[in-house]
């Protein structure tokens, strides 16, 4: 079997902010009482991080869980042996109510990396979502929209963020980042 | 430079002149310049002519409100019609030209509409071009377009680029004179985030007319209060931005010129701040009002105010012998700074019958006063030069003329209340200053149910500098509070009050002027609109404000009535015979001045003008020659022509290949929604007209999906994965829309029902292998068992093929044997490729969505979105098979058996072949012997789907017949637009029975 190709093959982009695509990474979605003590063992059991509140994310390296909406969490990991994992998560949430999918393949990942208030900047031309250091700290993630399109924002660090898109608009967001990053300096953030 | 540059200038560099071009003559300025300053510097007074009777029009404000001084700005990609002279910053190279004018400014032919203005009077043109009918479009609209508009339409691509930036803050305050900085300065020091926009290039305002602040010049303060806030890191200040709007719950839009004034200089030209505001404070000043006298739209007769801005702010007098009329204090400080700098004011005129110490001190001036009177009218040949004086309250008997070259007119004041009106902010009539003020009481409310906007200064009503610090002060506080912050003890800014004597309003001057200089009196300048035409207007029974503004266009110009507004309801009112606020205001609208297309567009032009989905085998379609079609955001292949083939000889060919070889369909933008639980098939059932509880694991079943309403609204393969897990399928338009409507009734009606849905349409890339040859193709790749024992019609199975792992299911939409391959995205194109070369014996070649459709076609499949369109029921399509009978309930079962919905008359689906073989046109209507109350001919069918059928060489369609079914054979009549008649013949909706694995 091949190996799993991103959207834009890794495609990258160096302004005032650096956009790189980043490589596949296995992913699960998984619908349930987040609440349920087996849904929370079997999400950190796999990645070996917390679960996060509303609004947050957890990681090391790639590994993740995402909080997607109160019933729903995103799992990240390495793009490694995908049916493994997925059975290893199915026999931990035997006999609890929930979904689970493997959408490794259903989203791009964009690393967006820029030193001081650029980073924010870049961003905060493309969504609504307030991104002011005090209301998106690191850790913060959110479910939000860049210009057209449905997105999510996690903020790794100071300096840099991933974002999440669906596969089909990866080269849109590519092209929105691009002009976003070649923007001037707000003096805002 | 020119005679007309005098002396100082705050806001100018004398050792940056800067060049320029009017009307292609070559001009000079000097940094810090408006186009309008400079211009009036040149001498130029004339900048244009008037919208309807191509008046002479010369520059009449130094802000915003302008209604006269509008050019085209630029050429080619950098053309932009309507900008106003007056907040145009001046560049070097800048090249501006009037508007409304032929064939020249000077020469106008349109000015033969001043000669027969009695003529053109509100409603002109409601009255005299309704007949004869045709004439409108082939004579009146041609002549009136010619005539008639403003700047012309830019026919280059924008060259430059624009963006829009989203931020949060807890206070906007709007406007950086002093009540403005007062307000960011209070609410930024209590650490509320703070965005502060002035729309000019310049802090401070009205500075000129302002006193010390805190001891110290106005000046000072605003320099060292601008340097406290930029210091604050919760602050954000913006010169040369222009705050456009207030929205719900404190959404804001405001412009931003970076390059405007710099075309040259690097990043975008404009940005659109979209803010969300918690508290709003507007501290955006105030209009001076033009006075109504005879002439008033002179070139030469400018408002008092920017006579004064001219002179302080860019060194300009726009005449040297100017005649200031006036109702209230304020026009005396015009007259003062034209003392000042040593040019003429023969005679104040102050309406007022004692004008109190101001008059004093102009006397003392040794400046002329005469009180009670006004101007009878001004007269002049193209500009202002001569001002007859009359008494106040008389008709206009001329007691004195008086040569000028220029007017000052001041009418009073009204608060710019814009941004408190936008959300719904009330306002009311505050008689003693004469003017509307925000009603507290009454204010914008956010989304928390409280007042989310508070006006300052003189947008508030209070002109003095003393209210304005204070006020603005205030509301800082207010926001700072509201938003969470505890701001410390302190006093803010202090100015010494000013007394003044109050205004005596003057609507109409003489106020017993008689209909022949009423017929004189400009109101709006850019709509054209007198006095005498609100007159008209009321006296023809358009008593509302909002009619008579309709009617006689009063305030619908490019400037929105910022002049005009006020003085026409004045004027309605005494038309009434009613007070000004038993008669209202219209309603202000965003945006508070015109915001150019760019901005508005942002990055949202080019490549990214919209979102473009892609498969995963999007770029080798494109590498094919893909000929595209557009389905919601994707795009899919239509066809793929080759070299030397038309689009359609390339669909011909692939549905011939595919019901002969084999095809391969791009289907991963078909929906896919995960629907999982112990309550999962239940759920289903009511989704769907079928059963699909009764569906055994690994097995495939077609559904139909109605409204509650009863109408069809999507269709698709349900496959079950286990006993709780089902996968559905939707059309490719139909994903995100039927995941909503699932999740709408799980979360409001059955929310206690144990199931889970997700949309993972994306997250599979999808193959259709199609044709007698499909399971050869297959088998060469490999893999699981794909034979019909262990995979027949309509069930799937998981596996590996071709060394892909994969999910196969066994559907067909084309009547052929065809498999659908489904694997992780990241694998698409590689399994596409691979699907190529292991067919490429068997003849394999890539279908597009025609070929689909017209295979589909061809076997009697209905498509969502061609046989339905959101009045049909599946009992209209045939599909009853598709109903369950066994079931109490779906979405939709209950309105389906509703009257209207049973009636025997429907039009039903059948199939219709011409009786020539030619291809009926698309949405064709079958026509009745009978004709309506109109005269129209009845109908009684019309097509829904028509192709050429190249398995059949002829046309082919389906359509919506009334009693369809029952009269197979019949011959129906479709009338063309193009005069002709095609005939059909009613047939079995399947044209192609043999094929089918």
């Amino acid at each position: 079997m091949s190996e799993p190709v991103s959207a834009l093959g890794g495609a990258v982009f160096d302004g005032a902010v650096k956009v790189t695509e980043l490589p596949p990474r296995a992913m699960f979605s998984l619908k349930g009482d987040l609440a349920s003590k087996k849904i929370v063992k079997a999400a950190t059991g796999l990645t070996g991080v917390d679960l996060p509140g509303p609004n947050s994310a957890n990681g090391a390296g790639e590994n993740g869980i995402l909080w997607m909406a109160p019933d729903e969490i995103l799992l990240m990991g390495p793009r490694t042996d995908q049916a493994t994992a997925a059975a290893r998560l199915e026999k931990a949430l035997a006999g609890t109510h929930h979904l689970l999918a493997d959408v490794s393949d259903a989203r791009s990942v964009f690393l967006v990396e820029g030193e001081g208030s650029a980073l924010r900047e870049a961003l905060a031309r493309l969504t609504p979502a307030d991104l002011h250091p005090e209301a998106f700290p690191v850790g913060a993630f959110r479910r939000t929209r860049l210009a057209q399109v449905p997105a999510a924002l996690w903020m790794r660090d100071g300096s840099a963020v991933e974002v999440l898109v669906f596969r089909s608009v990866a080269a849109y967001v590519f092209g929105l980042l691009g002009h976003a990053a070649a923007g001037g300096s707000l003096s805002h953030f | 430079m020119s005679a007309r540059r005098i002396d100082g200038g705050r806001l100018i560099d004398r050792t940056k002149p800067l060049r320029f071009t009017f009307n292609g003559r070559k001009m000079e300025g000097f940094q810090g310049d408006t186009l309008a300053s400079a211009l009036l510097a040149n001498g130029q007074m004339l900048v244009g002519r008037s919208f309807k009777y191509h008046r002479p029009r010369g520059i009449v404000t130094a802000g915003p409100e302008e209604p006269n001084a509008l050019v085209n700005l630029g050429k080619d990609k950098r053309f932009e019609p309507n900008a106003r002279a007056t907040t145009t910053e001046l560049f070097d190279g800048l090249e501006a030209r009037s508007q409304n004018h032929w064939p020249s400014l000077e020469r106008d032919i349109g000015v033969l509409n001043d000669r027969f203005a009695r003529f053109l009077p509100a409603g002109f043109y409601y009255k005299t071009f309704i007949h004869p009918r045709p004439f409108w479009k082939h004579v009146f609209e041609p002549f009136i377009r010619q005539s008639a508009g403003l700047g012309q339409a830019p026919r280059h691509r924008d060259g430059d680029t624009y963006e829009h930036v989203n931020v949060t803050v807890d206070v906007l305050v709007s406007g950086g004179g002093i009540s403005g900085l007062a307000a960011a300065l209070a609410a930024g020091k209590a650490g509320a985030r703070v965005l502060l926009v002035e729309q000019s290039a310049h802090w401070g305002g009205r500075l000129d007319d302002a006193p010390d602040i805190d001891g110290q010049p106005a000046e000072t303060w605003v320099a060292e209060t601008v340097a406290a806030l930029t210091n604050l890191e919760n602050v954000t200040v913006k010169l040369r931005t222009t705050h456009s709007g207030v929205y719900d719950h404190g959404y804001c839009l405001a412009v931003e010129r970076l390059t405007d004034h710099d075309p040259l200089g690097p990043g975008p030209r404009q940005r659109l701040w979209k803010v969300r505001a918690g508290r709003i404070v507007a501290a955006t000043g105030a209009i001076e009002r033009p006075l109504s006298f005879a002439g008033n739209d002179l070139p030469g007769v400018m408002l008092a105010a920017a006579v004064r801005d001219y002179l302080t702010g860019y060194g300009v007098a726009p005449g040297r012998r100017t005649v200031v009329v006036t109702n209230n204090d304020d026009g005396y400080r015009t007259a003062f700074a034209l003392k000042d700098q040593g040019l003429e004011v023969p005679l104040i005129l102050d309406a007022r019958s004692d004008p109190g110490p101001v008059a004093e001190a102009a006397r003392e001036l040794g400046l002329k006063v005469a009180p009670g009177k006004g101007l009878a009218g001004v007269s002049g040949k193209g500009r202002v030069e001569k001002a007859a004086v009359a008494a106040i309250d008389g008709s206009g008997a001329v007691l004195d003329e008086l040569a000028c070259d220029c007017i000052a007119m001041a009418g009073g004041w009204s608060p710019a209340v814009h941004l408190w009106s936008h959300a719904g902010g009330k306002l009311h009539w505050d008689e003693t200053d004469a003017m509307f003020v925000p009603d507290p009481d009454k204010p914008p409310l956010g989304a928390d149910g409280k007042a989310m906007v508070r006006c300052v200064g003189a947008a508030a009503g209070e002109l003095g500098a003393a209210e304005a610090l204070e006020t603005g002060w205030a509301a800082g506080l207010w926001a700072a509070t509201e938003t969470g912050h505890k701001p410390k003890r302190g006093a803010g800014p202090k100015a010494e009050p000013d007394e003044e004597t109050p205004i005596a309003p003057v609507w109409v001057m003489p106020r017993g002027a008689d209909p022949e200089k009423r017929a004189k009196m400009w109101l709006d300048y850019q709509n054209d609109v007198k006095v005498s035409d609100v007159e008209l207007a009321q006296r023809e029974g358009y008593e509302s404000v909002e009619h008579t503004k309709r009617y006689t266009t009063l305030g619908m110009a490019t400037d929105q009535g910022k002049l005009s507004n006020i003085n026409g309801l004045a004027v309605l009112a005494d038309a009434r015979g009613e007070p000004i606020p038993a008669v209202g205001t219209t309603t202000f609208r965003p945006p508070y001045t015109p915001l150019t297309m760019g901005a508005i567009a942002g990055e949202a032009r080019g490549d990214l003008f919209q979102p473009i989905r892609r498969t995963p085998m999007h770029e080798h379609h494109e590498r094919m020659g893909a000929h595209w079609e557009p389905v919601g955001h994707w795009r899919r292949p239509y066809a793929f022509p080759r070299s030397g083939e038309s689009v359609e000889e390339a669909v011909n060919r692939e549905i011939v290949n595919t019901r002969q070889n084999v095809g391969l369909l791009d289907a991963s933008t078909l929906g896919k929604i995960l629907v999982k639980g112990p309550d999962a098939a239940r759920f289903l059932d009511m989704l769907y007209t079928g059963m699909m509880s009764s569906l055994k694991p690994g097995r495939c079943r077609y559904g139909l999906m109605c409204s509650e309403n009863g109408f069809l609204i999507d269709d698709g393969v349900v496959a079950r994965i286990d006993e709780d897990t089902f996968l559905c399928h939707t059309t490719t338009g139909g994903a995100d829309r039927i995941h909503a409507h699932m999740e709408e009734w799980l979360q409001t009606e059955w929310w206690d029902w144990q199931v889970h849905t997700l949309n993972i349409t994306e997250a599979w890339a999808q193959i259709g292998v199609v044709g007698p040859k499909a399971r050869d193709l297959l088998e060469a790749l490999g893999g699981m068992d794909l034979s019909e024992e262990a995979l027949p019609f309509m069930s799937w199975a998981d596996g590996e093929i071709g060394g892909f792992k994969a999910r196969i299911y066994r559907i067909s939409f084309s009547g052929e044997l065809s498999y659908e391959i489904a694997v992780d995205a990241g694998h698409g194109a590689a399994l596409w490729e691979a699907c190529l070369d292991a067919g490429e014996s068997l003849g394999v070649m890539p279908y597009g969505t025609e070929a689909l459709h017209v295979m589909r076609a061809e076997k009697g499949f209905i498509m969502i979105g061609d046989e339905t369109d959101g009045t049909v029921i599946p009992q209209d399509l045939g599909l009853s098979w598709a109903i369950s009978k066994k079931k109490d309930d779906y979405l939709g079962k209950r309105a389906q058996d509703r009257l209207f919905m049973t009636d025997p008359n429907r039009w039903k689906l059948v199939g219709l072949e011409t009786l020539d073989g030619s291809v009926l046109p698309e949405g064709a209507y079958a026509v009745d012997d009978s004709k309506n109350a109109n005269g129209q001919r009845e109908t009684q069918g019309r097509v829904t789907s028509t192709y050429y059928s190249p398995s059949l060489k002829r046309g082919i369609a389906m359509g919506l017949v009334r009693h369809g079914p029952d009269r197979m054979g019949e011959v129906l009549t479709f009338p063309g637009v193009d005069g002709t008649e095609t005939k059909a013949r009613i047939v079995e909706p399947v044209f192609l029975k043999e094929a089918g694995a």
